[in-house]
């Protein structure tokens, strides 16, 4: 997974992202100020709860968010290009050949009236220009990378033939096709089973040795963030609160929202004995606490500076950011010693 | 698809026989019969009893009915009363001006409903989708022979652009000079077509483009053009195509009133006249014929429905 630093500018910069959409109250704010960054040929993880906005930054980076329906500011830096403001006629050709994306229901993401292949061609032809037979090939070389068997034959099979892990592993295909330089992976294994699951994290992981594929994958399941991660960004309501490489994240997190995750994960943790959950729950989008978001919850909020001192994210070690307005006071829990 | 296409063949035939007990049962029931019209306005109780038998209206109605199917089964649709021809020659002479006209009204409908549907659903709450609704339902509300007598005063009449009336097959002037005479009929047929397939392909465009294939397609870097036509349209087909295929039993409906404005000889007028003159045989022939045409609607949209979802082939 890791690779020597060759180039240190990292391939993705995100910073000062905030997002708002327009719905029947006026616009309201559902991410603000994200920021986080992937280095070459790493796997990011994004982790957060339900509603904490890990969709919404995956559709900022791709500049797929409704244009009318919403607004966005900061900066998205792929390979030292800015995303943010690039005409749609630049960005339209990003999406699919230097970014692939795949998504959390893989039946539903495949077209149901066109054949698998069909839909992995289509994409070369559209970005590499490749005559339909040779286009068709590529498909059939992808499919058989993904390790659908008898690639050929099945390329000609519609997306209802498949079960929902060779949806995905046909997801990955159309999405790696043009060899992107990152993967965004949204929940790609959350409606999986178990065993299946398995299968397609450890086909990501051997595609991305082949390769410098860089991989933002966005999970709310630490376990999946342990197998896959090298780095990790933790989201809580609409905001960045902690990104750290995952050794470091699970030995000492600077954040006591993630300490309150990682004391709630049976699976990373090992033992369900010391399980403790996070009290109350994510405040709703536009119903954000003064201060630090998460102090209604935490334990170690104190009055008169946590509910009311603007909660800036902060470098508090090499590679690693921590939004606690406390963190230096902190000595938090991680899962391993 | 063989199998399907005649399983579903030998399924209507049980259609068309209710159609047409229904169709002889209902004429059967009218007050005064055909014979005592034909013998004319004078003839004696005996003279029309004589035209009864000749006619065969005296014979138990079971009889009749089953006469009349054992020869539609051959092709043979009975003898006009007032004409002598043959009625399936007087609707096969008919027929093709229709299917002209409705053909041209078709296309008309589709190469402009599928269009605008598309803009009001890839915009939806803009102007242009607003007007697109508002004329959509401003046009279901003009009947066809309305629509057709505004056209015929405004390009026929005043401006003189187009033909009012008549019709001419391509064999007699021309490619032009058949659809000269077709292009306004087939615009009164094809306004109201054109509406509700406008909406129904606004609707279903509305829905395809909100699945996560779409979303998929976008995330690829594919061009509007193919993510809309492409992949939102063919998953959207199958409620456009039953909307056609309903359409085709309306081009009938309108065909009435349109052929009457514009004088075309079509299978609407002649049925028509046959209701006119009680011409039963041939009454009976066009609600047959009028349903065979229904009924192949309906084959060829399963059929399209098949390409269209795989999921339903065999
Ligand atoms: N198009 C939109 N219009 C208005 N609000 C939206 C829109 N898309 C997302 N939101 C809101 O933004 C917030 C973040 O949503 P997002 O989908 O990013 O969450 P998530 O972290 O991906 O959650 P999950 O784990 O459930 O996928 C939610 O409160 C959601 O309601
Ligand atoms: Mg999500």
């Amino acid at each position: 997974m890791q690779m020597a630093v060759e180039n240190p500018e990292p391939l993705l910069e995100v910073t000062g992202l905030s997002v708002e959409f327009r719905t029947e109250r006026g616009w309201t704010k559902v991410l603000d100020d994200v920021g986080f960054s992937l280095g070459r040929g790493r796997t990011l993880a994004l982790v957060g709860e339900s509603g904490s906005g890990k969709t919404v930054t995956s559709l900022a980076v791709m500049g797929l968010l409704p244009p009318r329906g919403s607004r966005l500011v900061g900066s998205v830096r792929l390979d030292g290009r800015e995303l943010v403001g690039m005409p749609e006629s630049k960005l339209i050709e990003t999406r699919g050949r230097d970014i692939g994306m795949i998504f959390q229901e893989p039946r539903r993401s495949l077209n149901p009236a066109f054949t698998v292949g069909e839909q992995i061609a289509e994409v070369v032809r559209r970005h590499d220009g490749l005559s339909r037979k040779d286009a068709w090939s590529r498909a059939v070389e992808m499919l058989d990378a993904v390790q659908i068997p008898e690639a050929a034959r099945r390329a000609r099979h519609y997306p209802h033939e498949f079960s929902g892990g060779m949806c995905q592993r046909v997801m990955l295909a159309g999405a790696l096709v043009c060899r992107p330089q990152l993967l965004i992976a949204d929940e790609p294994t959350t409606a999986l089973d178990v065993t299946v699951q398995a299968r397609m994290l450890k086909l990501m992981n051997d595609l991305q040795a082949d390769s410098d594929l860089s991989i933002l994958f966005i999970t709310h399941d630490l376990a999946v963030v342990s197998e896959m991660a090298d780095d990790v960004a933790v989201m809580y309501a609409g905001q960045l609160v902690e990104q750290a490489p995952i050794d470091e994240l699970l030995v000492r997190p600077q954040h006591p929202y993630t300490a309150g995750l990682l004391a709630s994960s049976p699976d990373v943790q090992g033992t369900v004995e010391r399980m403790r959950h996070i009290p109350g729950s994510v405040p709703a989008v536009g119903n954000w606490p003064s201060g630090c978001r998460f102090h209604p919850r935490c334990e170690y909020a104190r009055g008169g500076q946590c509910d009311s001192d603007p909660a800036v994210l902060l470098q508090v070690g090499r590679g690693r950011l921590s939004r606690c307005l406390r963190t230096s006071e902190l000595t938090l829990q991680g899962v391993q010693t | 698809m063989l199998k399907f296409i005649s399983q579903r063949v030998l399924m209507a035939v049980p259609v068309l026989l209710l159609v047409s007990l229904f169709t002889f049962l209902l004429l059967d029931l009218l007050p005064g019969d055909a014979a005592v019209a034909i013998a004319g306005e004078n003839a004696t109780e005996e003279q029309i009893a004589l035209t009864r038998e000749r006619l065969g209206l005296d014979s138990p109605f079971l009889e009749r009915f089953w006469n009349w199917v054992s020869s539609a089964a051959q092709g043979d649709l009975g003898t006009s009363l007032y004409t002598g021809q043959s009625v399936t020659e007087a609707i096969g002479e008919r027929l093709p001006v229709t299917a002209s006209l409705g053909l041209v009204a078709l296309l008309m409908a589709v190469v402009v409903a599928i269009p605008l549907g598309a803009i009001a659903a890839t915009r939806p709450g803009s102007l242009a989708d607003r007007v697109v609704i508002s004329a959509t339902s401003l046009a279901m509300a003009v009947p066809p022979f309305v629509l057709g007598l505004v056209l015929v005063v405004v390009f026929a009449i005043q401006l003189q652009f187009l033909p009012a009336t008549g019709y001419t097959a391509i064999a007699e002037e021309g490619l032009w000079g058949w659809l000269s005479h077709l292009i306004l009929p087939a615009i009164a047929v094809a306004g109201i077509m054109a509406a509700e397939l406008a909406r129904q392909t606004r609707g279903a465009l509305l829905d395809a483009l909100s699945q996560s294939y779409v979303r998929t397609a976008k995330a690829r870097g594919l061009r509007p053009p193919t993510v809309v036509g492409k992949h939102a349209l063919k998953n959207a087909a199958t409620p456009i195509v039953t909307v056609l295929a309903l359409q085709i039993g309306h081009v009938l409906g309108a065909a009435v009133t349109v052929e009457f404005v514009f004088a075309i000889p079509g299978f609407g007028s002649l049925a028509v006249n046959a209701v006119n003159l009680r011409d039963v045989p041939l009454i009976q022939g066009v609600v047959f014929v009028s349903a065979l045409v229904v009924l192949a609607a309906n084959l060829l949209a399963d059929v399209v429905y098949g390409y269209l979802n795989p999921k339903l082939r065999v």
